[in-house]
């Protein structure tokens, strides 16, 4: 019997019972929110049980939303059954000031980069991560770039003066 | 090997030497670092480093409507652009609802197997010129510009292509494009022959790379590997089967696998994937000539609000320039949504994470790189191995400094 999201959605309900909360099926992806301190535990029973066997990590980000205070960062993990392919999708929320998360590199070991990346970018802390540093951005940097209160340049800034990059000058 | 005596860490005296394969290595064909530990030519630890050429490409998404992302995609894996440049397209029509006709999605196909033979003919020579033999090479690039001659007659340009709009192609295939096409369909596979022969049954070649940079099954998975790389080690995952798009399914073709994910059975499969591609091209393109008289003309879907209209039209007629108007001052705004869509690219499965909470740029975009994913096995593929091994294992993973940075 092929895998459906009602059966996934069940299974789940059955082992955390009303934890897991925000089910929808945005493009037909069968996406939940887990609470914090659960999302390892949600990985690995999404791992080990026999049906489910969501044993491929596809991808791992996070997302920054500014308004949800107390939960301003969102991990989002997607999965892939490639057994009965189908692929889920599950965010866990944390709030800014403590964002730490247990880190899925003991289940996944391609986790490893995937969380540098979000610590890089967000400063998610992920408990248990080998080897938690900066992996694109420069390890000097203090501030987490992607987060949303870091806006991109304003394009029609007009007193900065950079010549040798085609701006400012005096036919500009 | 497990024998030596290492010297405690900060030790001036060491039993090892280090080597810094990269950033600026002939042999790492891009711009990453491995830092290796050798005991002789063994490598016994490596540690590797990216970011050299990170762009910020996901924060620049954040300020661009969708249409002005392709040329950021251009970027990620430069061997095979419209590859990436499809992929995004195929996410927003996905977001918007769009759907294309079957004329389109068939042209499609043959620019994306195109490039996808692009990619991996540039793989497998370069993998053939780090193991000594240079000739391979030289036969297959003639046939990448005759590839790249075609996405000039589609989209101008070459390299990083920009090739498409959301909803369709700028403009129709030109004669000339077809003609391009048939000569590469009539002579490539003759060249392809010709460079199977010269590696896959070659000694040299075969001591070279068999049990080299070799992966079992269920690490690959565990590692994330997709495309070519996890294909080699035995599992047949393939996004255009698993999750088709642009009516792959309407196509018979068949998904090679390796078995021991070693350097030769990654370019057997690469080889394979390049006939594969070319029996999907051909099939294809026997399918677009079916179309007659105004059928063959159409080469998007009509969807006015955010399909970027023709230049031409822009002069001449009211509707065009209004609309052409809207989408470039960005006042097109996008549905709310939030979707995760992939395709197959060169090197594997390419996704893209939007959320959009229908402003005129996406509220956040992740792109899933499958070579920053899979590049992190590196350091266990070539443990224990020799330092030539490490170079052709490297070479024969694809690994492509745009796609790993982002």
């Amino acid at each position: 019997m092929s895998l459906t999201n009602e059966l996934i959605q069940q299974k789940l309900n059955d082992k955390f019972g009303d934890q897991l909360t925000d089910w929808v099926q945005p493009y037909g992806m069968l996406t939940f929110t887990a609470p914090k301190g659960l999302n390892l535990k949600v990985l690995q029973f999404l791992y080990d049980d026999a049906e489910l066997k969501f044993q491929f990590l596809t991808d791992l980000q996070a997302v920054h939303y500014p308004h949800l205070k107390g939960a301003e960062l969102a991990v989002v993990y997607h999965l892939h059954n490639l057994t009965d392919n189908i692929r889920i999708r599950f965010k866990v929320f944390t709030d800014i000031a403590s964002p730490d998360l247990y880190s899925a590199t003991a289940l996944y070991s391609s986790a490893n980069f995937m969380e540098r990346e979000t610590y890089d970018f967000f400063g998610i802390n992920f408990l248990g991560h080998p080897n938690l540093i900066r992996i694109l951005n420069v390890d000097e940097m203090d501030y987490f770039p992607m987060r949303k209160e870091f806006p991109l340049e304003d394009q029609s800034r007009v007193d900065k003066d950079d010549e040798m990059f085609g701006r400012g000058g005096a036919d500009f | 090997m497990s024998d030596h005596i290492l010297l405690p860490e900060g030790s001036i005296e060491k039993l090892t030497t280090t080597l810094n394969l990269g950033p600026t290595h002939p042999a790492t064909h891009g711009v990453f670092q491995n830092i290796l530990e050798l005991d002789g030519e063994r490598v016994m630890k490596s540690t590797s480093t990216v970011g050299y050429i990170h762009r910020a490409f996901e924060k620049l998404a954040e300020r661009r409507p969708l249409y002005q992302i392709t040329p950021i995609t251009d970027r990620l894996n430069y061997c095979s652009s419209p590859l990436n440049n499809m992929g995004w397209h195929i996410t927003c029509e996905r977001l918007l609802g769009i759907t294309l006709p079957k004329r389109v999605d068939y042209l499609r196909i043959i620019i994306m197997e195109l490039s996808r033979i692009s990619d991996h003919l540039i793989c497998n020579s370069i993998v053939g010129v780090d193991s000594g033999a240079f000739s391979g090479f030289l036969y297959l690039m003639q046939f990448r510009e005759l590839i790249y001659e075609i996405y000039e007659e589609v989209c101008g340009s070459r390299l990083t292509t920009n090739i498409g709009r959301i909803g369709g192609f700028e403009r129709n295939f030109t004669n000339t494009a077809f003609e391009k096409l048939d000569k590469f369909l009539a002579e490539y596979p003759k060249q392809l022959k010709e460079f199977e022969k010269l590696f896959n049954r070659n000694r040299i070649f075969m001591e070279r790379t068999i049990g080299c940079g070799a992966i079992s099954a269920e690490r690959a998975l565990n590692y994330g590997f997709t495309g070519p790389n996890l294909r080699a080690a035995g599992v047949d995952y393939d996004v255009r089967v698993h999750t088709p798009y642009s009516s792959y399914d309407d196509f018979d073709f068949s998904i090679p696998v390796g078995k021991t994910g070693d350097c030769y059975d990654r370019f057997l499969v690469r080889n394979e994937e390049m006939w594969q591609s070319l029996s999907l091209i051909e099939q294809a393109y026997k399918k677009v000539k079916e179309f007659k008289g105004t059928d063959a003309e159409i080469f998007h879907a009509d969807t006015p609000a955010y399909y970027l209209p023709e230049k031409k039209d822009v002069y001449t007629k009211m509707e065009a320039l209004i609309y052409h108007f809207k989408i470039i001052m960005g006042e097109t705004d996008i549905p709310a949504g939030e979707l995760y869509s992939s395709v197959e690219a060169g090197n594997g499965e390419l996704g893209f994470y939007l959320i959009s909470d229908g402003g005129r740029t996406p509220y956040r975009l992740h792109f899933r790189r499958p070579c920053f994913i899979y590049y992190q096995a590196f350091e266990e593929l070539i443990k224990g191995g020799m330092l030539s091994d490490a170079v052709i294992t490297m070479s024969s993973l694809n690994l492509i400094a745009g796609e790993l940075d982002a």
